[in-house]
């Protein structure tokens, strides 16, 4: 696995506005499909010609068909915004760890096991440690899922979630904190009813509510006290621009949750996806190997030093 | 508009580890309210002599704007506390509030409150110190509002729009 | 008459007159290699192909310092008597530039284009210092087949053939002893030399590391090792680790650097560093790269092409429309943190072999060995404040 690989080529087969300018693309292979990705892993996606960059994958894990949600931003995500169903993209991937929720509930049987029986297939790094969902525990009485996504950063968690829904009895909470600038910025928005219907909390809140928003207005961390956590009993996941990773873990550390049941997502200037070029360095992590998925203890000193 | 017993005033979030002489000193002055949606618990611009702490429901904190709907700047939920201004030298309200579903709350008497405080150093530093940790998460909540942090990457947070 | 297949002392020591070396070199032109090595070109011992033996710097050496490399005449004909010339080995390995891959559009989409099988030329590495067989090793674990089956580098590496030079004489700006990377070659090598010169002889100790190596030296004219040059070959070499230029000691260093985040000295040496990158560029281990697709005009044909970066760029970091790193401290900070310390958090080793490259080849003359001195020293002054003011407090 290496840069030097020609990308893998997918087709676009559906594209789909969640905004103004995000967009969600399902990908079938033209040919051979890439690796099962586990969730919070990315891919780099190329739009030929113009650039690769690295999209977290926000379509459940098991499935050949990929999603990636793309916000325009720069020239390469405008091309994949912009492209036509049908179009050819270039897929490489899937790389990264992911967020430890298990794709199926075999795989999470034993605790602690690695999160999906096809690590070996694709040679990214082993998974964070998994999530007890445990089948075999009674309904109700497993571990709580906490779930925070701060603007686009709902769609690395999209997985997550998915994932801990299809085996919900192995959980006793599934709680999804989302947070967006207004109500028209909400990606995903047509699912949160289905995502009720299957247990889980969804609560959104919003910067600015607009005329007709009858939800919560103001900062995804003023919904942490209201959601009445068990802190002992709560794995967190949080992903969303890193100013409110860093706000959300705090206010998760100040209801009473340790450090090392938090996992952030951090994101870094990557070029290669493989450890080769050298850009994703967050001191001793090479986010594309070591991360995205970090636990927040061990990227809480790193955050917080200036411009590392 | 009902009595309020001081066990069932300590529970609520806000006060959480006051002792039960100072539940029961503002039990006195407090009362059990249930309110529909759309009940408006203050004005801007009123006089502020209660605040609320509020048990179930949503409340939306919003300004008047000539020719446009009511604002909504800031909603709050169960375990929130309702209103800052009662502990200020005008006590006038900054916003007005409104509930946007069926809330229950505790009522409090704002001057009332004030006085036990006087009276009661220790009660007026431990409400003191809650009143400021609600104050300085709103406005730290406030703050990450205004450098628009969900923007555009190319723009950045912070940037103008 | 010598009988080139008496192996001698039992470390299968031999040696190898000076005049002779043409035949080691001919030995591998013959199987095929074409041969890199030390040559003297633009004032300076640089790196390029060996056609004959008498392309090698025999008789220069150099004189080094911070920010200065000035050629001298030696008062022996030594073809290997300099160090930390402006370019390492590893362009040979890692290019500065090289297409990953050309592709043309097919239908709506691209399809790779057939490599013009690059007959990736079987090159000689001959001359590499013991520093320098180490940086190799550590590009190998960066980007090597463990890592990176399959890869561009892997590829070239795998056939390359390594002449190893020991250093008897090190450079001014030479730490490789604090590295525990020289002056005594590690293993890694097919060859190696050890040159004795002056004093009326010039040869070679030479030693196989490898069956490839022990091959190549059938026909070349060697006679068993005498124990008088043998003990000249190994003193020289210890005594080479005796006199180095520089040290930096290693014990702590990556807990000190992970700890030095906000040391006061990264705005000193930002104050002197212009951030030109000329030490990533030397450096033999610094490995960096941009990605960058092209396409021509037409949008028919597109490549990918990676080229050598460094973390100084300013847009090294580019996050969100800005670099992460926009201040020099930082970026100094990045290198030096990187280079001494997280490198052995990402590859389990340091990323230093103590050439000295960085320090001859900086414009501003900054060392690196001087700043984690000066580290090291402003982090047992904080400590030494912070216990100070522990005493005071439990007064």
């Amino acid at each position: 696995m290496t840069i030097a690989e020609f990308p893998v080529p997918y087709r676009i087969a559906r594209r789909r506005y969640e905004t103004h300018d995000t967009v969600t693309l399902t990908l079938e292979p033209a040919g051979q499909a890439i690796a099962e990705h586990r969730a919070g892993q990315f891919t780099m996606l190329s739009a030929f010609g113009v650039g690769e960059v690295p999209i977290s994958i926000s379509g459940r894990p098991g499935r050949t068909a990929l999603a990636h949600t793309i916000r325009s931003a720069g020239a390469v995500t405008r091309a994949l915004c912009s492209a036509a169903q049908g179009t050819l993209v270039g897929v490489r991937g899937p790389y990264g760890t992911d967020w430890g929720i298990p794709a199926s509930a075999s795989a999470s049987a034993s605790a602690g096991a690695p999160a999906s029986a096809s690590a070996s297939a694709s040679a990214s790094a082993p998974a964070s440690a998994s999530v007890p969902a445990s089948a075999s525990a009674p309904a109700g009485t497993g571990e709580d899922l906490l779930l925070v996504a701060g603007g686009i950063g709902l769609a690395p968690l999209r997985p997550a979630l998915l994932a801990a829904l299809d085996q919900r009895r192995g959980y006793r909470r599934v709680i999804m904190l989302i947070g967006a600038r207004s109500p028209a910025e909400l990606v995903f928005a047509a699912e949160f009813s289905d995502w009720r219907d299957r247990g889980a909390e969804v609560e959104i809140i919003v910067d600015h509510g607009g005329e007709r928003w009858p939800g919560h207005v103001g900062v995804v961390t003023q919904l942490i006290g209201r959601a009445r956590l068990d802190p002992a009993r709560t794995t967190a996941l949080v992903c969303g621009p890193e100013v409110m990773m860093r706000i959300t873990a705090r206010a998760l550390l100040g209801a009473g949750m340790t450090a090392d049941r938090i996992r952030i997502s951090l994101e870094r200037n990557m070029q290669c996806g493989t450890a080769e070029c050298g850009h994703c360095q967050l001191g001793p992590l090479l986010v594309c190997r070591d991360g995205p998925v970090v636990s927040y203890q061990r990227a809480e000193p790193l955050l917080a030093a200036r411009e590392l | 508009m009902t009595g309020v017993a001081p066990a069932e005033l300590a529970g609520h979030a806000f006060l959480r580890g006051l002792t039960a002489q100072q539940a029961a000193r503002l039990a006195e002055v407090a009362t059990a309210i249930a309110v529909p949606a759309g009940h408006r618990f203050f004005h801007e611009g009123g006089q502020a002599t209660r605040f609320w702490l509020i048990r179930t429901g949503q409340v939306a904190l919003d300004l008047q704007v000539p020719g446009r709907p009511r604002l909504i700047v800031e909603t709050l939920g169960p375990g929130d506390e309702l209103g800052l201004s009662w502990l200020s030298e005008s006590m006038q309200w900054q916003l007005g509030a409104a509930a946007q579903v069926p809330t229950t709350a505790f009522e409090l008497d704002g001057p009332a409150v004030r006085g036990l405080c006087e009276r009661d150093c220790e009660l007026g530093w431990e409400l003191a110190r809650r009143m400021l940790t609600v104050a300085s998460g709103r406005l730290q909540a406030a703050r990450i509002r205004l450098v628009d942090l969900y923007s555009s990457p190319v723009q950045g947070p912070g940037s103008p729009r | 008459m010598d009988n080139q297949h008496d192996a001698g002392p039992p470390d299968g020591s031999r040696l190898l007159a000076a005049p002779a070396l043409d035949q080691l070199l001919g030995a591998l032109h013959a199987a095929g290699y074409r041969i890199i090595g030390p040559v003297l070109r633009d004032d300076a011992i640089t790196l390029g192909e060996l056609d004959s033996a008498g392309d090698l710097p025999f008789g220069w050496g150099v004189t080094l310092e911070p920010g200065g490399y000035v050629l001298r005449k030696r008062d022996d004909q030594a073809a290997f008597g300099h160090s930390a010339g402006p370019q390492s080995w590893k362009q040979f390995l890692h290019p500065p530039r090289q297409r990953m891959w050309s592709a043309s559009r097919r239908g709506s989409g691209f399809e790779v284009d057939a490599e013009d099988a690059e007959p990736a030329a079987r090159l000689a590495f001959f001359g590499v210092r013991p520093c320098d067989l180490r940086a190799i090793q550590i590009q190998d674990q960066v980007l090597g087949g463990g890592a990176h089956p399959g890869s561009r580098y892997a590829t070239r590496r795998s056939s390359v053939f390594i002449v190893a030079v020991n250093c008897t004489e090190p450079g001014e700006t030479c730490f490789c002893t604090s590295m525990g990377t020289g002056p005594q070659a590690g293993p890694g090598y097919d060859l190696l030399l050890t040159e004795l010169a002056g004093d009326g002889r010039h040869d070679f100790v030479v030693q196989a590391g490898s069956a490839a190596g022990e091959a190549m030296l059938a026909g070349v004219p060697l006679r068993p090792a005498d124990a008088a040059s043998l003990r000249r070959a190994s003193d020289g070499v210890a005594d080479a680790a005796a006199r180095m230029g520089r040290s930096m000691p290693q014990a702590g260093i990556r807990e000190l650097l992970a700890s030095s985040l906000d040391a006061a000295r990264w705005e000193d040496v930002a104050a002197r560093c212009i951030s030109c990158g000329n030490c990533t560029m030397a450096c033999p281990t610094c490995f960096c790269a941009n990605i960058d697709d092209v396409t021509d005009l037409s949008g028919d044909h597109a490549e990918r092409w990676q080229s050598w970066a460094s973390c100084f760029d300013l847009d090294f970091s580019q996050l969100h429309g800005g670099p992460v790193r926009s201040s020099a401290s930082s970026r100094y900070r990045q290198w030096l943190t990187h280079k001494l310390g997280t490198w052995h958090d990402q590859f389990g080793s340091s990323g230093c072999v103590g050439c000295g490259r960085c320090i001859v080849w900086c414009p501003v003359g900054i060392d690196l060995t001087e700043e984690v001195a000066a580290l090291r020293a402003e982090a047992a002054a904080t400590a030494g404040q912070a216990g100070a003011r522990a005493e005071g407090a439990a007064q």
